[in-house]
């Protein structure tokens, strides 16, 4: 579903990612793990046009999605939610969700009248439907910038289903959160690969990594040093090197 | 009487001109260029009824194609720079603009006499309204029916998908991409809908005044374009004309008794309002604070 094919970005001398070769079947749930400063989110900067690759490209559904905006590459269904959480503060949590409607199925349902003059709650019932998987269902009216964080993130997740995609790029979606919640947060992405969206996770609770994705890739440096199992990983010494250090 | 009616004409172009600038804080832009729209729509449609004697409403119409299509040009360039760099671009296209009017030399000879733009002199005589018999007061309803309306037009469409999308590329550009939210059309169709109403506010302000002179549409129209819906707060269409009134009917024209000492309490009652109320004189505490007095409920579900 997913192809990154030798993909590098540069930084002047920096190889934030260097000569990736990664592959996501649909369907599956692959985590992306790595130390600090080892690529990971620079990666899901280039998978969804935030980043113009230096060399290498991200094949999607058989698609170059080279030189496509991130607005576009949504359009062909890569969503993604942020490490450091970006709502639209000032909008309520009602209106996050119905700007985000934006997959050509949605766009080719409606009248361009409809979709732009449209009240609201044309899109009711869906979001309805979005704010109760969320848990947000009372705070409709409440502007985005007072939910409080495990609210926002539960938003930032729900924001970016609105847009229906098929591939769902999860960038540390658990940081900050306690165990009760990452807990919940595993259930809601299970829920998610049950409606059929494909998910990359990248992030350093091992908690969820380990607990729900079928594949593994880690990064060091730009590079990848193993794939596989969450178990092979865990006993893979290339990988305990790279968090840990050498024993010499 | 003339007087009063003469401040709310100014008042009434001013909402326009603020309002135009409105449009374009919702998405994040701090735009200068509002100057240059105005003075485009007010030369626009003053040339069309002096030398090719058209009627208002086709002047006024024309003006306001004309800016938005300069406005849609100069949106394109303007995307590529945002927060200070667009400030300084977009003065650099209104005083562009100016400098144009103040060599625009085009006279005519009718009945006798001289007319048309004369370069630095200015453009006189601007005599629509007069020739046609129109009163005072009758150009009074005229503007602000005109103010009504993009106030009303503006104030529905932020009810609609139309308002969340802007704000929503104002929050924050690079979510609203990630959303799908195409940011280059929303930006560039925010600066076009900016050069329509700030043309219209021009092609309005001409023919009120009868007098253009490049003088006007300098940095400080810009500033002030910008200053209203910043004070007045970006809530709605109301904070603006409520900025304007604050601005031009009290601090412009209710200070005057002060003299020369207007101008430094001119400053000083902007700062106190702005360390007052940071999200604007009509923000959604003041907003709250009449729907209470007022005992109106609110909808849950709608904005």
């Amino acid at each position: 579903m997913l192809e990154i094919k030798t993909l590098s970005k540069h930084f002047g001398g920096v190889k934030a990612v260097d000569n990736l070769d990664l592959q996501v079947e649909r369907g599956e749930i692959v985590g992306l793990i790595g130390p600090n400063g080892s690529g990971k989110s620079t990666l899901v900067n280039l998978v969804c046009g935030v980043l113009k690759p230096t060399s290498g490209e991200v094949i999607f559904e058989g698609h170059s999605m080279a030189g496509q905006v991130p607005s576009a590459r949504l359009r062909h269904g890569i969503a993604r939610t942020f490490q450091n959480i970006r709502l639209f503060g000032g909008l309520t949590v009602w209106q996050n969700l119905w700007v985000a409607r934006n997959s050509n199925e949605d766009i080719r349902s409606q009248s361009i009248l409809r979709r732009w003059l449209g009240s609201a709650t044309t899109l009711k019932k869906e979001i309805e439907t979005m704010l109760e998987f969320s848990d947000l269902a009372d705070k409709a009216d409440v502007l985005a910038s007072n939910l409080a964080f495990g609210e926002q993130r539960r938003l930032e997740l729900a924001r970016a289903v609105a847009a229906k995609p098929r591939l769902l790029l999860l960038d540390e979606p658990a940081a900050g959160m306690n165990r009760a919640e990452v807990a919940e947060l595993e259930q809601r992405i299970r829920s998610l690969r049950e409606q059929g969206i494909t998910i990359l996770l990248v992030e350093h609770v091992m908690q969820l990594v380990m607990g729900v994705t079928d594949r593994i890739a880690v990064l060091n440096f730009g590079s990848k040093i193993a794939e596989g199992s969450p178990n092979d990983i865990q006993e893979n010494t290339a990988v305990q090197e790279a968090y840990l250090g050498h024993s010499d | 009487m003339d007087y009063y009616l003469n401040l709310i004409n100014t008042i009434g172009i001013h909402t326009l001109l603020g309002l135009s600038a409105y449009l374009l804080i919702l998405t994040g832009q701090v735009s200068m260029a509002q100057a240059g729209f105005f003075g485009i729509g007010a030369y626009t449609a003053a040339i069309l009824t002096v030398i090719f004697e058209s009627s208002i409403l086709t002047a006024i119409g024309a003006a306001m194609l004309v800016s938005g299509g300069v406005a849609f040009l100069v949106g394109f360039p303007a995307l590529r720079v945002r927060g200070l760099m667009l400030v300084v671009a977009t003065v650099a296209f209104s005083e562009f603009a100016r400098m144009f009017f103040y060599n625009l030399k085009w006279r005519i000879v009718r009945d006798g006499a001289e007319i048309g733009p004369d370069g630095t002199m200015g453009f006189a005589e601007i005599r629509y309204f007069n020739d046609n018999g129109w009163l005072n007061w009758e150009v009074t309803i005229f503007i602000w029916v005109f103010v009504a309306v993009v106030m009303a037009l503006i104030w529905w469409s932020d009810k609609t998908r139309i308002g969340a999308v802007l704000r929503a590329v104002g929050e924050d550009e690079l979510a609203a991409d990630s959303t799908g939210i195409n940011v280059t059309v929303v930006k560039v169709a925010a600066m076009t809908a900016g050069g329509v109403v700030a043309g219209l506010a021009g092609s309005l302000y001409a023919h009120q005044v009868t007098d253009l002179d490049h003088h006007t549409f300098t940095v400080l129209l810009a500033t002030f374009a910008i200053a209203y819906p910043i004070l007045g707060g970006l809530s709605n269409v109301f904070g603006t004309l409520i900025a304007v009134l604050f601005i031009q009917g009290l601090l412009v024209e209710g200070l005057r008794f002060l003299g020369d000492w207007r101008m430094l309490l001119f400053g000083a009652l902007i700062i106190l309002a702005m360390n007052i109320k940071p999200l604007g004189l009509f923000d959604n505490q003041t907003i709250r604070f009449l729907r209470n007095a007022l005992g109106v409920k609110r909808q849950s579900g709608s904005v």
